[in-house]
């Protein structure tokens, strides 16, 4: 065998049993604790799916109406739930249509296992009947991938691959398996993957470089925390809330760290990056202390890197070695998992409040307040506001709901505006900016968390990339609420073009159908909403609503989302309008 | 940031489609790869990659990064010239009657101390190990008579300095 996961001994007292390779796949999913999958069948993984159906009562098989969704919905589980999403799909076009979830799971490090049905072994390379070189083509968006042509493989990979995509920096890991290994039979035994002896998923933390950090952070006048999904994936919210209270140090956020930390919390400052609030982008560049924590740098976030946080020695605990250094260099690299060195770092700092530098964040927000906010959600024009949306939905459901976004003005807004008291309730394609995400994403976070509300809050371009999986909602009766945006333009890149193509709409404009009869077609309740007198009352119904729920809003067609940093500008020229 | 030559080596096990992930990280990158072989290491059952790029050391240290963080690459690692002994190989296929008809072939068979691998009746195959431009400098001085065929290995290297990876790899071995 090829794999070389770390066992001195094979478990030789476990008994085995005579089953075919995709009966074991079954077996293999239910020992890693999976009970439910998204997918969609095909010729090469039949085997595997007339075993779900005689598996039905352990294991749901959801049928989305794409791929695509598959992958979308099994990140959205995956996110909310902390468990490895699972979606499953046929060789060929199924396969290829798996590709746009595993690059977005792979930068926004979401845990995933895809399983894909691939032609025979002895018709692999011979161009046949949907075959296509998945394990070729998903290489670079895969944490790790791998053919099975033997069905002996199965429970050594199956095993591997979970412990994979949950460990360390999670991400996405496919495993290609030909029809033959499907129909042949193996000598069934499952043991669960507790190494592999080339990876090393988490470094063990450096005290040395840990009481370094806590010296700076000790002696710094304004020292700045921004932090992201580490925080979340690493379990960390309360070692970051006791470390931002203790030492009194104002904390943003990425968009994917968003919800890490309750967004009403006076320390909370707010969001970092484009779209982000003014005081956290603008003091970025008046900090004497950065604390990046789990999260990564990405330009979307620093602006133009040479002009980004010079002035401040820069600490930065990350769980991936290849992001130290990588666009921003530390001063002060702690690698490991966020709550174990978080943890270590706690009792290391000083108690601190430093009200001054405090106060400046509070005078930028007033500053934001007055120009922007205000206008956002407590519009006073006529046409109705993204943000008095998302206000709205913010009371209606006490903070508490999951939000799940998609691509554009209405994701920004939402994430600038969207309060929560609980991690694990912001779903969002953040790293790929994968529009047509949140439907299917919204599908997956309910039947990740059942007992939460969860509020998908989409535009319409977005929307209509993957309308289609209304139909999973519908046969299963997904209680989700569905928020349409509708400005009938693509939002953001209709905003650029009138900021930097001098208003030369250029494909933008969006010519869209009666959505309220498309989901009155997937017999969904609906409303559509043109008058701020009558959103309060939407948003409510729509909350109070034990069934799926769709909501458009008709918005204002040519609102900007401010403050924004232009691409390649400093945080510190951030515009506010 | 001045651009030099890295020798890149990396430990990793030997698996199939580690060579296409490896590559693919120059690829996303642009960087060319202007050398690289693939062989078994000093450990049993683990491969060295030994890939040669022209680059600034930022990038080379980035890259470095990347491939290690492969689920099958055991350990990266960057090194200068200065820090590694290197040699390629190359070898050439030149008709035979010129050994006869051009003294000056037996002189640079001599000069370049290679080795004549095979003679058959219409070609003979020279053998030459050493550093790039040595090679470059053999062949530069055979093209006028004619070359056959030519082809030349990628850069194989070792560091001067002990490499910390043995210990590790030993202790893989063990297990």
């Amino acid at each position: 065998m090829s794999t070389e996961t770390l066992k001195k001994e094979k478990n030789k007292t476990a008994k085995s049993i005579r089953i075919s390779g995709a009966e074991a796949i079954i077996h293999c999913l239910l020992a890693e604790g999976v009970d439910l999958i998204y997918g969609y069948p095909g010729g090469a993984i039949m085997p595997v799916y007339d075993e779900l159906y005689k598996f039905q009562d352990k294991l749901t098989h959801i049928l989305t109406r794409h791929e695509q969704g598959a992958t979308h919905a099994a990140q959205g589980y995956a996110r909310v739930s902390g468990k490895v999403g699972v979606a499953m799909a046929t060789s060929g076009p199924g396969a290829t249509n798996l590709v746009t979830g595993l690059a977005d799971a792979q930068i926004d490090s979401t845990p995933m296992v895809c399983i894909t049905g691939q032609v025979p072994r002895h018709l692999l390379g011979s161009d046949a009947f949907q075959e296509t070189d998945i394990v070729g083509i998903s290489t670079p968006v895969t944490k790790w991938n791998y053919q099975v042509t033997k069905a002996s493989e199965i429970p050594e990979i199956m095993a591997k691959a979970f412990y994979i995509a949950r460990s360390g920096r999670p991400g996405p890991v496919l495993v290609d398996i030909t029809k033959n290994a499907q129909f042949d039979e193996l000598d069934f035994v499952y043991e669960k993957c507790t190494g592999v002896r080339s990876y090393k998923p988490v470094h063990k933390p450096d005290i040395k470089a840990i009481e370094a950090a806590a010296e700076i952070i000790n002696r710094a006048k304004k020292p700045y925390i921004v932090f992201g999904q580490g925080v979340i994936l690493g379990h960390a919210e309360e070692e970051l809330k006791a470390l931002v209270e203790k030492a009194g140090i104002p904390a943003a956020w990425t968009v994917l760290g968003l919800s890490a930390m309750d967004t009403d919390h006076p320390l909370n400052v707010g969001m970092v990056g484009m779209h982000g609030n003014y005081g956290p982008n603008v003091l970025t560049n008046e900090c004497d202390v950065l604390i990046a924590i789990g999260m990564r740098f990405d330009d979307r976030v620093t602006g133009n890197l040479d002009t980004y946080a010079k002035q401040a020695k820069v600490i930065h605990f990350e769980i991936d070695p290849a992001e130290i250094n990588k666009n921003v260099n530390a001063d002060i690299a702690v690698l490991g998992d966020a709550k174990q060195t978080l943890g270590l770092l706690l009792p290391l700092v000083n108690k601190n409040e430093h009200k001054d530098w405090l106060a400046e964040f509070d005078k930028k927000y007033q500053i934001e307040y007055d120009t922007v906010i205000k206008k956002d959600i407590e519009p006073t024009k006529e046409g109705l506001t993204m943000g008095e949306v998302i206000e709205q939905i913010n009371k209606a459901s006490g903070h508490k709901a999951v939000v799940v976004t998609d691509v554009g003005q209405h994701q920004m807004i939402a994430c600038r505006y969207a309060k929560f008291k609980q991690s694990k309730s912001n779903v969002t394609s953040g790293g790929l900016g994968t529009m047509g995400f949140a439907l299917p994403a919204a599908i997956g976070a309910k039947m990740g968390a059942m007992e939460r509300e969860v509020v998908a809050i989409i535009g319409d371009g977005g929307y209509q990339m993957t309308i289609q999986e209304l139909g999973v909602i519908f046969q299963h009766n997904v209680p989700v609420k569905i928020v349409v945006l509708n400005n009938d333009h693509l939002g953001m890149v209709r905003q650029w073009q009138e900021l930097f193509f001098e208003s030369r709409y250029a494909s933008t404009v969006m010519t869209n159908p009666d959505f309220v009869k498309i989901a009155e077609g997937y017999h969904i309740k609906s409303r559509r909403v043109t008058e701020r007198s009558d959103l309060q009352d939407a948003v409510e119904e729509m909350i109070a609503s034990k069934d799926p729920y769709f909501l458009e809003v008709r918005v204002e067609k040519e609102d900007n989302v401010f403050p924004m940093i232009p691409s390649g500008a400093s945080v510190s020229d951030i515009r506010l309008k | 940031m001045e651009k030099q030559w890295y020798t890149i080596s990396v430990y990793s096990e030997n698996n199939v489609g580690l060579l296409n992930r490896i590559s693919g990280i120059f690829l996303k990158r642009h960087i060319n790869i202007e050398s690289l072989n693939v062989s078994k290491s000093e450990i049993e059952h683990v491969s060295k990659f030994t890939i040669v790029i022209h680059s600034t050391e930022d990038w080379a240290r980035k890259i470095v990064g990347q491939i290690e963080k492969q689920i099958e690459v055991i350990k990266a690692f960057y090194h200068t010239d200065d820090e590694t002994i290197y040699q390629e190989s190359a070898l050439f296929k030149i008709a035979s009657h010129l050994l006869f008809d051009e003294r000056q072939i037996q002189n640079i068979i001599k000069e370049s101390n290679s080795q004549i691998v095979t003679v058959a009746r219409d070609f003979f195959v020279l053998a030459k190990t050493g550093r790039r431009h040595e090679i470059d400098e053999m062949h530069d001085a055979l093209e006028p008579y004619g070359i056959m065929q030519f082809v030349r290995t990628g850069r194989i290297a070792v560091t001067k300095a002990t490499m910390p990876i043995t210990e590790i790899l030993e202790e893989f071995h063990n297990q």
